[in-house]
């Protein structure tokens, strides 16, 4: 009898009927609804959003919901159906600074221009499970305030002021698009900062974590976390002037770092930067990290062989879709290389016992 | 999904694509860098080949897909249907009236003709890869054609274990300059990477396509005293008895009896529909 491989194709038809029923899970549970997803898992839809580099919080709770919670195959979904997008055009840079904060802390100064905002943050809360949310959903209304209008102007211009921080030279020039080249090495900042943008949570974490521990440490403080709303602007070539398209949430960290000065820079501090859709905290702050890391060149650091520092290695590892592919094709039949492979190493075996062979009957 | 344009890729990506294939075929070998997209399947699962072909297909074109030398084998018939349902051209599984073939693994035995363009899933598409991680030095290595640590590669095998320990995706040398990898074909297959047909090599998540145009040099990569060898299980096929076909072994039973079947099932049906029967033709028909 032979049975191998034939009934592939309604193997598959099963499969995907049998992967739409787990999906639905019991059915005397109600279905959850987009809306749900998109309000009661808004941070599972912001890493949705970043790492599949398409700002649409409907969308990324439809593939959450469709990839059964599963964020890397929700940012899959995400990322397939980016690409058939049409491209109208470019939006100019966001001005951040203009930004309406629900969150906007600084670590190097008590205070300043703006003030310290908290926001929704886990950050000073108790980690207990709150078993009250097993029971009844509902919460009682947060106190309110008046929104604060006054400027947030960014912390590092102050810094800027004093000439105590790297500066950082505005250019005209387009950065290429890591959607539409294929990546070269040197890849530059903006590339790097693009790639680090989509790059995946844990592993930029990870990165991260290396230089805090000593692998091209850079002891960062964080000068400014600021989360919230920003305009998005284009030129419309018919107009001759911007107009404000929509607005997008996002996450922006500025990091502040030692610097005893190298060869070619005085004494001064350094910047790493990270910007992230949503309010996705770790990644923003991880993602300055892993920036900072990676300037060595640029400020004339020495190259410590440290992971972090190597652009090759971080850009080319960062990106969960190409690595969960790559992995996870290892399931896909490979018969044909592994009887090459067993051909090989019963052969090398016959060799290799006809060498001993004989010296054994000489024993 | 009629809303995708034919075959899914919309146009200008479609011609960013045979740019890339028309310079590769220009320098045979070369692997030349593309702006690989994020495919509907995932990195590793063909989106290399799947963009390849999509850039080349034609609507009167007859398509086949194998994986494994099977057209049957899961990937190839999620494929295979991919092109279906997106560019509506007709399928085939016969090797002779296919006008464009993608596979995975494996070249079909039957002849390819000048009529035929067989488009190559490459996951690593580098052969110097696993002697150098970074692309920035294997790219330099190419360009001074500087293959010396491969051949050093193949002489450690011999001294160690007396032959050259690369079974599959064994390197050859294309028109005499650019060492390529032919993806991970047995080696068994290599003899044929010289044929009548275009030969077309996509990487999707490595970003690169490379390519053999009809009739070009390929030699695999060898020592005189060390001649390469290709070769398969010391076996007929079981099913339709050829002598010449890769097989694949299969184990049948708690005991660990095998038995060896062609690889290429078109090749073994086309076969046994002519009356070849192999040692166990006769069970599988019942």
């Amino acid at each position: 009898m032979y049975v191998a491989v034939k009934g592939g194709e309604k193997a598959i038809e099963n499969a995907h009927a049998w992967l739409a029923e787990e999906r639905r899970g019991a059915t005397d549970v109600a279905e959850l609804s987009i809306a749900q997803i998109r309000e009661q898992l808004s941070l599972a839809v912001n890493r949705v959003m970043a790492e599949g580099s398409l700002f649409d919080p409907d969308l990324a709770a439809l593939a959450i919901k469709q990839a059964r919670g599963d964020l890397i195959e929700a940012i899959f979904l995400i990322r397939a159906y980016r690409t058939t997008l049409p491209r109208f055009g470019y939006t100019n840079p966001v001005k951040t600074d203009r930004m309406a904060c629900d969150r906007r802390i600084s670590a190097t100064f008590k205070d300043a221009p703006g003030g310290q905002v908290l926001g929704p943050t886990f950050d000073y809360t108790h980690r207990l499970l709150d078993f009250k949310l097993a029971a009844e959903g509902e919460v009682p209304p947060s106190p309110k305030g008046q929104p604060r209008t006054d400027p947030v102007p960014h912390i590092a211009d102050f810094l800027k002021d004093e000439d105590i921080i790297q500066d950082e030279p505005a250019s005209d020039d387009a950065p290429a698009d890591l959607t539409r080249q294929p990546m070269e090495f040197p890849a530059g900042r903006p590339l790097r900062l693009q790639s680090l943008a989509r790059g995946d949570e844990g592993f930029v974490l990870g990165m991260a974590y290396s230089t805090q521990r000593g692998y091209a440490r850079n002891h960062a403080f964080v000068g400014e976390l600021r989360i919230g709303k920003v305009a998005v602007e284009m030129d419309i070539p018919e107009l001759g002037f911007a107009i404000e398209i929509g607005e997008v949430e996002l996450t922006e960290c500025e990091t502040v770092n030692q610097f005893k000065g190298s060869k070619t820079e005085p004494p001064q501090f350094t910047r790493g930067y990270g910007l992230v859709f949503g309010q996705s905290e770790r990644k923003s702050i991880a993602m300055a990290l892993v920036d900072r890391a990676l300037r060595w060149q640029e400020l004339g650091e020495d190259n410590l062989g440290a992971p972090a520092q190597d652009e090759e290695f971080v850009l080319s590892h960062a990106d969960n879709i190409q690595a969960t592919g790559f992995l996870e094709h290892i399931k896909l039949p490979h018969y044909v290389d592994f009887q090459s492979e067993l051909e090989l190493v019963r052969k090398l075996r016959r060799d290799a016992e006809a060498r001993t062979t004989p010296q054994e009957a000489a024993e | 999904m009629n809303e995708y344009n034919f075959a899914y890729l919309d146009e200008q990506t479609k011609r960013m694509i045979r740019r890339a294939i028309l310079k590769a075929l220009a320098v045979p070998g070369y692997q030349v860098p593309f702006a690989s997209r994020e495919m509907p399947m995932p990195y590793g699962w063909g989106t290399g080949g799947v963009q390849v072909s999509a850039a080349t297909l034609t609507p009167d074109d007859t398509l086949k897909v194998i994986d494994q030398g099977a057209d049957d084998t899961t990937n190839a018939v999620s494929i295979r249907k991919f092109f279906e349902n997106t560019a509506g051209v007709a399928t085939t599984e016969e090797t002779a009236k296919a006008t464009v073939i993608q596979t995975r693994h494996r070249i079909p035995e039957a002849k390819l003709t000048e009529d035929q363009i067989l488009v190559y899933q490459v996951p690593i598409p580098e052969p110097l890869r696993f002697l150098e991680p970074r692309e920035t030095e294997t790219r330099k290595m190419h360009s001074l054609e500087e293959y010396g640590l491969m051949h050093v590669k193949l002489y450690e095998d011999i001294s160690q274990h007396g032959a050259i320990s690369t079974a599959y995706a064994y390197p050859v040398k294309v028109s005499g300059r650019y060492v390529m990898d032919p993806s991970p074909i047995p080696k068994f297959d290599n003899p044929k990477l010289e044929m009548d047909a275009i030969q077309l090599f996509g990487a999707g998540r490595e970003q690169r396509i490379y390519a053999l145009p009809p009739h070009t040099k390929v030699v695999s990569l060898d020592f005189e005293d060390y001649p390469f060898e290709p070769t398969k299980a010391d076996h007929a096929c079981d099913l339709c008895g050829a002598e010449d076909s890769y097989l694949d072994e299969v184990i049948m039973d708690d005991a660990g009896n095998r038995m060896f079947v062609c690889s290429d099932t078109d090749y073994c049906r086309t076969r046994r529909a002519r009356g070849s029967q192999g040692r166990l033709s006769k069970e599988d028909e019942i």
